[in-house]
C-alpha cells in the first residue's frame, strides 16, 4: 500500500491507525481459539473423521464417547480371554494390608 | 523409518507410533495395579511425543476412560470394585471435572496451561507423597509397638487414621457400604468426589492419583478396594471428560485407539499382579511413583524459568519420566509373573495331592 506523499509523518501515522482500527477492534473475538484440521492431507477414513471435527463438534464428541468404551470393551474381551489360558484362578484374592 | 511414523487426523503432527504403545503398555501396568488412569505420566508423554498440552490433556483423559474400563473388568472379577460406593462419588467427580477443564480453557486462552498445570501438579505430588510415606512411617511404628507388647498387628490395620475421625462425622444421611465395609455420612465421600474431580478436571487426570489415596486416608477403603473402586470412577469421569474435552476440539482419536492396544494388555497384567502383593506394598510403590513424577515435574519448572538448563532439564525430565514408567511397569510385571508361577505350582501339587 502506497500513503499520500504530501503527508507529515504524524498524518501518516495517524492514517495507518485509522486504517488498522478495525483489525484492532476484531482482536478481542480473535482470542478464542478455533483449531481447524487440515483434511487436505487425508483419505479415506482420516478424512472423514477430520471432516466431521470440523463440521461439528458435537457429532465428533458423541463418536468420541460411543467408540471409546466400544473398543474398551472388546480389547478387555480379548485380553480377558488370553489370561483365561494362564491357569490360575481369577475370580478371588485376599485381602491384606501388611 | 518412515513407516514408524503416524499422522494424526485432528492434531496435523506425525508422531511416533510405537511411543503411544509403549506408553499405553506401560500406563496400563500402572494404572491396573495403583487404580489410576496414568494421565499423570501419558499427559507429560503425550506432550514430549509432540502434542500441544491441550490436546495432550484432552487424549489422555480420553485414552483413559477405555483402559480404566479394561481394569474395572478385570478388577470386579476379583470382587474389588465397590460399585455403591463408586456411583455416589461418580456425580461430584463429574462436576468437579467440568469446572475444571473450564478452568483450563480459560487458561488456554491467555496462554498459561503449561505453566498453571505443571505448578498444580507439583504441589499435588508433594502432598501425596508425604502423606503416603507419614502413613508407612505410623504403621511402622504400631508394628513395632505391637511386637514390643508381643502382639501381632491385625492385617488390615493401617498408620494414619484419619478416616476414623472422619466418619465421626454424622451428617444425614448416613450410609453403609458393605464392599468396603464403612459406615459413614454420603457427604463425606461426595466431598472428597467434587474436591478430587477439580483437580482432576484441572490437571487433565481421571482422578486416580488424587481419588486413590483420598479413598484410602480420608474414607478408609481397604487398599485393594480402593484400586478397584478408584478405577470404575476413574472409568465415567473419564469418559465425561472425553465428551467435553472431545466437544472443545481437544482430542485425537486415532491416538487413542493406538494407546489403548497397548493399555489392554498392560491393564490385565496390572491388576492381576494387585492379587500377589500386600496392601502396604502397593501404598509404597505408589508413593515412590508420585516422587520420582514430582521431581520430573520440577525439572520442567526450573528448565521454564531458565533458559540456558532449559534443554539439559528437558532431557532428564524426559529419561525420569520414561525410566519411572519402565522401572514402575517391569516391577509389576516381575511380580505378576512370579505370581502366577507360584500359583500354578501350588495349584498342581493340590491337584497331585487330591
Amino acid at each position: 500500500m502506497h500513503l499520500p506523499k504530501h503527508l507529515s509523518p504524524g498524518g501518516k501515522r495517524a492514517l495507518l491507525f485509522l486504517l488498522a482500527a478495525p483489525l484492532l477492534s476484531a482482536a478481542e473475538s480473535a482470542q478464542m481459539i478455533v483449531i481447524v484440521a487440515d483434511t487436505r492431507k487425508y483419505h479415506g477414513l482420516r478424512a472423514w473423521w477430520a471432516n466431521l471435527y470440523n463440521d461439528n463438534h458435537l457429532h465428533f464428541a458423541l463418536m468420541t464417547i460411543v467408540l471409546i468404551p466400544l473398543a474398551g470393551v472388546i480389547l478387555g474381551l480379548l485380553a480377558d480371554r488370553v489370561m483365561s489360558h494362564l491357569g490360575i484362578n481369577l475370580k478371588s484374592r485376599k485381602l491384606r494390608e501388611g | 523409518m518412515d513407516w514408524l511414523y503416524v499422522l494424526m487426523p485432528i492434531v496435523g503432527i506425525k508422531v511416533f507410533w510405537p511411543g503411544l504403545v509403549i506408553l499405553g503398555l506401560g500406563v496400563g501396568i500402572i494404572g491396573g495395579f495403583f487404580g489410576m488412569g496414568g494421565a499423570w505420566m501419558v499427559t507429560p508423554g503425550l506432550n514430549i511425543l509432540g502434542f500441544p498440552m491441550a490436546f495432550a490433556i484432552g487424549t489422555d483423559i480420553a485414552h483413559m476412560s477405555g483402559k480404566s474400563l479394561i481394569s474395572t473388568m478385570r478388577h470386579a472379577k476379583f470382587g474389588n470394585v465397590d460399585y455403591k460406593l463408586g456411583s455416589v462419588m461418580v456425580l461430584g467427580t463429574v462436576c468437579g471435572v467440568e469446572a475444571g477443564s473450564r478452568i483450563v480453557m480459560w487458561l488456554e486462552r491467555i496462554g498459561q496451561v503449561a505453566l498453571y498445570v505443571r505448578y498444580g501438579y507439583l504441589v499435588l505430588l508433594t502432598v501425596i507423597a508425604w502423606v503416603v510415606f507419614a502413613d508407612l512411617r505410623k504403621r511402622q511404628q504400631k508394628e513395632n509397638e505391637a511386637k514390643a507388647a508381643g502382639k501381632e498387628l491385625d492385617a488390615l490395620s493401617t498408620g494414619l487414621e484419619w478416616h476414623k475421625r472422619l466418619q465421626k462425622l454424622k451428617i444425614p444421611p448416613i450410609i453403609y457400604f458393605p464392599k468396603s465395609g464403612l459406615r459413614c455420612s454420603v457427604w463425606l465421600p461426595v466431598g472428597i468426589a467434587v474436591f478430587t474431580g477439580v483437580l482432576a478436571g484441572f490437571l487433565g487426570i481421571g482422578g486416580g492419583l488424587i481419588c486413590m489415596p483420598a479413598l484410602i486416608y480420608l474414607v478408609g477403603c481397604p487398599t485393594h478396594v480402593a484400586v478397584g473402586t478408584d478405577l470404575f470412577g476413574v472409568m465415567i469421569s473419564g469418559l465425561y471428560g472425553a465428551a467435553t474435552y472431545s466437544y472443545k476440539g481437544r482430542v485425537d482419536l486415532l491416538a487413542v485407539f493406538i494407546m489403548l492396544i497397548g493399555a489392554a494388555v498392560g491393564a490385565q497384567i496390572g491388576t492381576v499382579a494387585t492379587k500377589y502383593v500386600k496392601g502396604y506394598a502397593i501404598r509404597v510403590y505408589f508413593g515412590l511413583a508420585v516422587v520420582g513424577c514430582g521431581i520430573s515435574v520440577l525439572m520442567k519448572l526450573v528448565g521454564a524459568a531458565n533458559a540456558g538448563l532449559k534443554p539439559t532439564l528437558d532431557i532428564a525430565a524426559t529419561v525420569l519420566i520414561l525410566g519411572l514408567v519402565t522401572a514402575l511397569s517391569l516391577f509389576i510385571f516381575v511380580n505378576f509373573v512370579r505370581g502366577v508361577r507360584e500359583e500354578r505350582k501350588s495349584r498342581k501339587a493340590d491337584l497331585v495331592h487330591a
